[in-house]
């Protein structure tokens, strides 16, 4: 039995698959920039922190900020996709690739669990995080990064679902094995391609 | 996103337990403290629902829809005491 | 009769009263409404004609009392999916879901006694409103005293009414605070509730009050945390957060 419909009533959003290039299956456009979150909006102050690349490599490697902003940056400007069904296009950032932070290391191993303050995890493979495919990313919009949005700095990998670009994020754990995140262990896709649309577990 | 309390969560965890949950005791598996559920720190969002410690801040349950299922992660709970 | 499915069951509006320019009270009518307390909520489900659904929380505002119609009071968020819906388009006939009623902890019987405290910030007041025409439903003589936060007059959800159950009730007193514009003979509080606010409005933390505060999340922490700076049991205190977000 269907339930009653409720006369005039329509999403905010009309569902736009204008472009269907640009946009996945399933998803629309916002101009707005939603928050979602599984907890509460970490502050930790820049002389606290630091980023780290631990796990499987010969010698962990650590950033303080200082350090991390010295570090070459570029800007980049990429469509995000949140499997709550919207996408915002045309999002810029300011960030360090992980290719850049990846340099010198050497590493057999082939995931990643990026790891940030107030104990958020999401996993990915390592190849996911090469090739300029990734970055650590300090500024949105030309403005240093909110914290609601994720700032000091983010996980940005806009090639999958944006749970996937870990906020607040303080390291990245390589691994042999891979190792489900927050998400992950609680129904959502172990990968998370928009394109495929692999949203859940069972997708 | 701002924080909730538990009594946000009430309709969620009535569809999950089957009975209302708000005034239920739930013992924290991270510290231990004792806290009533209505209590307890909420984030909810369209990604899912978190439960969290009003004291350590730690998750006590995480509630997902999936399509038609629901995923419920409960490994954060040590203990419920139901009045 | 066939049980609501999974607890939703069909709801029509029967009749929408402006409260003010961003709220109104939707009375709406089921076939299998069982009850409830004041303080509790609904769930209310919109669903569109391709299928899409919406489903957000309202509170309560009539009284156990009324048990023909459930009364809610909605008040229009700006970039809200449901809420103006609810406020401007809904009309009598319309139909909606209703699940509930929901809750066990934010409510107050009657028989739980007092004295009562009832805070308020924004719709955080339609609860605690539901258990004051429960109060006055059964003539209570439990003393109460309201402190009800609002932007301006014009955004005081109840002030009328409130205003008339203050008068005619000596175990009553309604106190309002606007916090952003006054009228210019206006005698009330005129700031955001504070400490000292909080002290001249509250009973003395020893008689020990039965207090229920509600409305946006920083309101609610900054009340609560008052009250047990000054000296009341928190387990006394019971708090009910609404939050604004995709509303």
């Amino acid at each position: 039995m269907s339930p009653p419909f409720s006369r005039g009533f329509h999403r905010r959003h009309e569902a736009e698959r204008a472009d269907a290039d640009r946009v996945p299956p399933g998803q629309y456009v916002v101009n707005d920039f939603p928050v979602l979150s599984a907890g509460p909006t970490p502050h930790t102050s820049l002389d606290q922190w630091s980023f780290t690349i631990n796990g499987a490599v010969d010698e962990p490697r650590t950033w303080t900020w200082e350090q991390f902003q010295a570090l070459p940056a570029e800007e980049v400007t990429r469509d995000i996709h949140c499997v709550t069904h919207w996408s915002k296009l045309g999002t810029t950032w300011r960030g360090v690739a992980v290719d850049t932070l990846l340099q010198g290391i050497e590493t057999s191993a082939e995931y990643v669990v990026e790891f940030a303050d107030g104990g958020y995890t999401t996993n990915v493979p390592l190849d996911d995080l090469r090739d300029g495919k990734a970055w650590v990313a300090y500024e949105f919009d030309g403005e240093p990064l909110e914290s609601e949005h994720g700032g000091p700095a983010r996980m940005l990998v806009p090639h999958l679902y944006f749970w996937k670009s870990a906020k607040w994020v303080r390291g990245l754990t390589l691994s042999d094995d891979d190792r489900p995140g927050f998400w992950e262990q609680n129904g959502y896709h172990n990968y998370g391609d928009p394109w495929r649309e692999q949203r859940y577990w069972n997708d | 996103m701002e924080r909730l309390d538990g009594n946000a969560a009430a309709g969620l965890l009535e569809e999950v337990f089957a009975r209302e949950m708000t005034t239920a005791m739930e013992t924290c598996a991270s510290c231990g403290n004792e806290a009533v559920v209505a209590t307890t720190h909420v984030y909810m969002g369209d990604i899912g629902t978190v439960l969290r410690c009003p004291t350590c801040e730690q998750v006590l349950m995480t509630i997902v829809h999936v399509r038609e299922e629901l995923h419920v992660d409960l490994s954060g709970v040590r203990r419920i005491d139901l009045r | 009769m066939a049980a609501p499915r999974a607890g939703w069951q069909s709801a029509t509006l029967r009749d929408k009263r402006t409260e003010t320019d961003r709220a109104a009270t939707l009375h709406l009518s089921t076939d299998e409404w069982p009850g409830h307390r004041a303080g509790q909520h609904v769930d209310v489900r919109l669903t569109a004609e391709d299928g899409y659904q919406a489903q957000r929380s309202y509170s309560i505002a009539s009284p156990p009392e009324d048990d023909g119609d459930v009364a809610l009071t909605v008040e229009r968020l700006d970039d809200g999916e449901v809420s103006p819906y609810l406020v401007d388009e809904m009309a009598p006939g319309d139909m909606c879901e209703l699940r509930g009623p929901i809750g066990g902890w934010f409510v107050w019987d009657a028989d739980d006694g007092g004295p009562l405290l009832l805070v308020g910030g924004g719709s955080g007041v339609v609860p605690l409103m539901s258990m004051l025409r429960h109060r006055a439903a059964l003539h209570s003589g439990v003393r109460a005293r309201l402190l009800l936060s609002a932007r301006s007059l014009d955004d005081a959800l109840y002030a009328d009414e409130l205003h008339a159950l203050d008068a005619g009730d000596d175990e009553l007193d309604v106190s309002i605070t606007l916090t952003r514009t006054a009228p210019p003979d206006w005698a009330g509080y005129a700031r955001r509730v504070d400490r000292s606010m909080l002290e001249e409005v509250a009973w003395p933390a020893a008689d020990r009050p039965r207090v229920y505060v509600c409305g946006p999340t920083p309101f609610v922490e900054s009340v609560a945390a008052g009250l047990v700076d000054l000296g009341h049991d928190a387990g006394l205190v019971k708090t009910e957060r609404f939050g604004a977000t995709g509303s």
